[in-house]
């Protein structure tokens, strides 16, 4: 609504001609300027300024509903479940019901720890027919790592839902409702992020996946500034298609080591109790999301992925600057090592919520 | 004074000074017809200039007397501030350092690291102002500002259940047999929310806010989860973000003092270079950080969830901790009574 045009706001006639003679085309033009600006520029006074602003705003402003109105929305109808399952009972019950709709969902973790094939897994979902339990639907797969595997994706089909890719002819519908896009630029990234907002009015999509977030950005850039805003718009862009379509979306983000802490700590804390130098366990094993904090901000949940000794966990919203091998709680873990190979099909131990 | 500083429009002014009105006093004795016909302007609008021209003399000559109109002694602000109640964090060592809850009438800013609670909070607070008179609460409404998409509806209706069966549980003061039992959906009715998506609804929202809550009196809280978001992204121009953010401030200032109700601003963390080392400090700058009455970080110490008062005009710097459970916002289980004063 912010470029919302002046012209249609049904403002009086004499005022509005005035804003479109100084080039104040949309709401966004009027209201980065102070009632002060306002007046040099357009020449009325103070009364006409304050009450042609009282009306944008009102107009420009979004509409309220009660959360009740919101809850509604979201458990009746039929056509935008919640979540989207991941029928690993102690992740689905952490996040009540499955990786949710409408907002971003991270998943962070070390190099081979399972993050690409969580994704496959959770695409596969998405597409299977709505009577296994899936959504029955399109699924969008951004993969910048080169990373995605048809054959590793039929693979875990075979093994998870062995009677159905049995089927004659099941197996390539499963795999035709994924689109995979490979972008080698970050360019070429918001290239297909935009054709994906058509797409997404069109098709019935109902997933989309970001793997990874993090290979686009290192390569082409320093850290600084302007890093930080080149991922400000992906960021707005992506909760913006999100919101939207309301359907889950699902990044992944790597780790990179850290070898103090200072970071972690505000100015009134003072210094670390530990010293950072005589912890032998901070300098080697201190890992911490990548991506830096403003993107950790933006993301709504952050999943993380870890092993101890040889099982895997994953744990939600921990602390960002937490070692990551030693976990304050676990939510699920798989059974072994070795099962993973066939399907990521974890069982859920202790599971409460808490955020 | 001159005219200059007059809130008139530009060519106006210019009509005024090149006739030869330069300051205020010049135009004091004319009178409106006298004015129009030697500047050739309607006389309605002579009219309104004489009446600003006076208005703004006015105020110029009773600075210093007793009776300036607008002011209050501060004997009548305690009284009036005596009669306010205070909004429960649920976590009661945490609201022995804010000296009872979030206070109304303030703007408090509230900061943290992701995955500390904030979100968490807001949607505490937009349930407790809710609770009803009989159980010290305000019984009003509240209006959540998502511009981050981080609102959790499930999540509300968890906290708003945990609350309804604290307060039932407990015996009641004035006994009211006849009151029906609330449901946690009429505490979600009470929610208004809002989903801004750019920094331009964001400020035409907060101007409309007056309005809006003239029509809804009942409102006691408004929570921005967070002003920081669309003000952080896709912002080249430094020094309008500064502008429009302290615009910003004082405008949900006014609306806490006009309607004395809560604002509670939610802000995100970064980091900054000071000392020599690298901190972690809130998100939005210097100039922001005078902004708000009182400012409270959220921070990890240990593998505990600490709030940590930081600046106040009235509170004591301290700190409490707190935990987030299923229930919301709750006292921190290891350790209930330990308040740190710093």
């Amino acid at each position: 609504m912010a470029n919302m045009l002046i012209s249609e706001m049904r403002l009086p006639k004499s005022i509005s001609n005035i804003f479109a003679a100084r080039n104040l085309i949309t709401a966004k033009d009027v209201l980065s300027l102070t009632e002060f600006e306002l007046m040099e520029l357009l020449d009325v006074g103070l009364s006409e300024v304050a009450s042609a602003i009282a009306h944008i705003s009102e107009i420009t402003c979004p509409p309220y509903q009660t959360a009740l109105s919101l809850w509604k929305r979201h458990s009746e109808n039929e056509n935008h479940p919640g979540h989207l399952p991941t029928h690993l009972k102690g992740l689905d019950a952490a996040l009540c019901g499955g990786i949710p709709t409408g907002v971003l969902t991270e998943l962070v973790g070390p190099a081979g720890i399972g993050k690409t094939q969580f994704c496959l897994k959770l695409s596969l979902l998405a597409s299977l027919p709505t009577t296994y339990g899936g959504l029955g639907a399109k699924v969008i797969y951004i993969d910048v790592e080169s990373k995605f595997s048809s054959k590793r994706l039929i693979e875990i089909g075979f093994n998870s839902f062995p009677e159905l890719f049995c089927m004659k002819g099941m197996a390539e519908e499963m795999a035709g409702r994924i689109i995979v896009l490979q972008p080698q630029s970050l360019s070429e990234f918001t290239e297909s992020l935009q054709q994906i907002k058509v797409s997404l009015l069109q098709q019935q999509v109902k997933l989309l996946i970001v793997d990874s977030m993090t290979a686009l950005v290192s390569g082409e850039y320093e850290q600084g500034p302007s890093r930080q805003n080149q991922l400000g718009w992906h960021i707005s862009f992506i909760k913006s298609l999100a919101e939207f379509s309301q359907i889950p979306v699902v990044m992944t983000n790597q780790v990179r080591s850290q070898s103090f802490d200072q970071i972690s700590r505000y100015s009134f804390e003072g210094p670390s109790q530990f010293g950072d130098k005589e912890d032998p366990t901070r300098s080697d094993s201190h890992l911490v999301a990548a991506l830096g904090i403003n993107w950790a901000h933006a993301v709504t949940i952050r999943l993380v992925l870890e092993a101890i000794s040889g099982q895997r966990f994953i744990k939600r919203n921990v602390r960002p600057s937490n070692k990551l091998n030693t976990p304050s709680r676990s939510w699920c873990h798989n059974p072994s090592d070795a099962k993973r190979r066939s399907s990521i099909r974890l069982k859920g131990t202790e599971v409460y919520w808490s955020k | 004074m001159e005219v200059s500083r007059l809130a008139i429009s530009a060519s106006t002014r210019a009509k005024l000074i090149s006739a030869g009105y330069t300051s205020l006093s010049s135009l004091s004795t004319l009178s409106p017809f006298n004015l129009a016909t030697d500047i050739k302007i309607p006389e309605k609008e002579a009219d309104e200039i004489l009446k600003l021209a006076s208005h703004n003399g006015k105020l110029d000559n009773t600075k210093g007397t007793q009776a300036v109109s607008g002011g209050q002694t501060a004997w009548d602000m305690l009284k009036e501030d005596e009669g306010l109640r205070c909004i429960t964090t649920s976590c009661s060592a945490l609201d022995n350092i804010l000296g009872g809850g979030i206070n109304c009438k303030e703007v408090t800013e509230i900061g943290g690291v992701p995955g500390i609670g904030k979100t968490q909070l807001g949607i505490q607070l937009a349930i407790n102002v809710q609770i009803p008179h009989e159980h010290g609460g305000l019984a009003a409404k509240a209006i959540y500002i998502d511009t981050e998409g981080s609102f959790m509806v499930e999540r509300a209706l968890q906290i708003a259940e945990a609350c309804l069966s604290d307060y039932n549980d407990l015996p009641r003061r004035g006994c009211n047999a006849n009151q029906l039992k609330r449901q946690p959906k009429d505490l979600l009715e009470n929610i208004y929310y809002f989903r801004v998506c750019s920094y331009t609804e964001q400020i035409a929202l907060i101007n409309y806010l007056g309005k809006f809550i003239k029509e809804h009196k009942e409102v006691k809280i408004v929570i921005v989860d967070s002003i920081t978001f669309h003000f952080r992204q896709d912002f080249e121009n430094m020094a309008l973000r500064t502008r429009l953010l302290s615009e910003l401030a004082l405008k949900l200032m006014k609306l806490a003092n006009e309607f004395k109700l809560a604002v509670v601003l939610l802000n995100q963390v970064t980091t900054k270079y000071t000392e020599g080392a690298v901190h972690l400090t809130l998100a939005l700058g210097d100039s922001w950080s005078h902004a708000c009455t009182n400012r409270i970080i959220l921070h990890w110490n240990g593998n505990e969830r600490y709030a940590y008062i930081d600046k106040s005009p009235t509170l004591q710097s301290a700190s409490a901790p707190y935990s987030v459970t299923g229930k919301g916002i709750r006292d921190s289980v290891s350790d209930h009574k330990r308040v740190k004063l710093m």
